[in-house]
């Protein structure tokens, strides 16, 4: 299951990167450019490129579909508790951490918070929505040779 | 401004390429290559959180449909074509554009912004934020309930592709369900 | 104003895609160029004459940064739409699935034919 030999050992070197230049895009996403979004997919495509090289059980492995589930829901309820804590300030959504020093990595608020709840939200729904489209489509694939042999027998 | 024509003209190419052919797997692939020029574009627009952002975009696009294609195991598309609906599309398209040009003369010349409301972003963000990304300012500073809104928009969206894609119905229960989601 | 029409030629490809092809997938591309068209109409508005991107560094002049860098408001904006044309594209390709999984074939004439 997955591919040759070559495609393995290759992502093996490579994946460490992959992970690392994705959590740099979050988390310095207030000092170049980037933010959660980006990051966040590049994460997924990581984990995308273990499943295609490895096989799905390998992948699902790693980062099961319940744990997935709870990484999902557990992002968009952090990027919505953060902005119910602007009420602490007074309005919705206020950035009340206040500006710190600028070009630090300590600064801006909570934007480096958000960044992370958007990523890890990111990266889960992604990579989960990938395994359901694979999953479906072997699917089809065996429905169809089914039909197929129900043809070749009936005739 | 040389190289934003000649990048145009190719993505402009690539689409007819995309549209015209009779193999799904080139259309997908020609999709691909517009996409990729078209962060390149947006590199020499200024504009690198974009440019990042559709390249990431675009990968994913691209593995996606693949995997839809080649799940459908037909690679080409032999029906006869329906002149009607092409010539009145035609018909209708081109007069969409002739009187949109005009709409087009009313807009400022290329290269000169009108930035009225972005100035006193980029004035004052730097002290009142405190980031010095300016987009990611606005977007999780001035604007951030922009940004809630769309991580629900993507939240929901996922949500259904995930229940579309299920394996039983509701009708039958009796199918085996090993491996479905809880 | 060539350059503004030559993206809106790119828009109207998109929607001729669209409309008169009869292949699911090939209406799916159609969507995915119109989307690459309207995000670049969107960033070719804001943007000004050899100016720089927005981001500031530590020795930057405060008030030369601020005439010279192009306009950051539509890249937010444009961030937000690429992000949604995923999510939408996802759930096209998963309806395009089951309908292909129910009638066994792509073509919109055939499947409006048939009455399930």
């Amino acid at each position: 299951m997955g591919m040759s030999l070559i495609v393995k050992k290759v992502t093996q070197f490579v994946i460490g990167l992959i992970f690392l230049f994705g959590i740099y895009i979050i988390l310095f996403g207030h000092l170049t450019p980037g933010g959660g979004f980006p990051g966040g997919i590049i994460l997924a495509c990581g984990f995308i490129l273990v499943m295609l090289a490895f096989g799905k059980d390998k992948a699902l492995g790693k980062m099961s579909r319940y744990v997935a589930h709870i990484m999902d829901s557990s992002g968009a309820l952090g990027f919505l508790a953060i902005a119910m804590l602007g009420y602490v300030g007074g309005v919705f959504f206020l950035n009340f951490l206040g500006p710190g020093d600028a070009f630090h990595l300590k600064s801006a608020g909570f934007i480096i918070f958000a960044n992370i709840a958007i990523g890890v939200k990111i990266l889960s729904s992604v990579f989960i929505v990938f395994v359901s489209l694979v999953l479906f489509g072997r699917l089809i694939d065996e429905s169809l040779n089914d039909s197929e042999e129900e043809e070749n027998n009936s005739l | 401004m040389l190289i934003f024509y000649m990048l145009l003209g190719i993505m402009i190419l690539g689409s007819i390429v995309a549209i015209e052919t009779r193999n799904l797997l080139s259309s997908v692939i020609s999709v691909g290559i517009v996409g990729y020029i078209l962060s390149i574009l947006f590199l020499m627009l200024g504009a690198p959180d974009i440019a990042i952002t559709q390249v990431v975009v675009e990968i994913l696009v691209l593995v996606v449909l693949i995997r839809a294609t080649i799940s459908a195991d037909n690679t080409a598309i032999e029906k006869h074509r329906d002149t009607f609906a092409v010539v009145a599309s035609l018909v209708f398209l081109g007069l969409f554009f002739v009187f949109a040009s005009y709409a087009f003369l009313e807009m400022p010349q290329f290269g000169e912004s009108l930035l009225q409301t972005s100035q006193h972003y980029l004035d004052n963000g730097l002290a009142e934020t405190g980031a010095s990304n300016m987009v990611t300012a606005i977007l999780l500073d001035y604007r951030a309930y922009d940004t809630l809104g769309e991580a629900t928009v993507i939240f929901v969206s996922i949500l259904g592709a995930i229940v579309l894609l299920r394996r039983t119905g509701r009708k039958r229960g009796c199918k085996s369900k090993e491996g479905t989601g809880k | 104003m060539t350059i503004y029409l030559m993206c809106f030629f790119l828009f109207l490809m998109g929607l001729y895609c669209l409309i008169a092809k009869k292949h699911l997938i090939k209406k799916i591309i159609g969507l995915v160029i119109l989307e690459y068209a309207i995000n670049l109409f969107l960033i070719l508005i804001g943007y000004r004459e050899g100016g720089i991107p927005p981001i500031l560094f530590k020795d930057m002049d405060q008030l030369a940064f601020s005439q010279q860098s192009v306009d950051p408001l539509p890249q937010a904006l444009v961030l937000t739409s690429i992000v949604i044309g995923l999510g939408v594209l996802i759930m096209m390709v998963s309806i395009a699935l089951r309908l292909y999984e129910k009638y066994k074939t792509f073509d919109t004439s055939e499947i409006s034919r048939l009455k399930g």
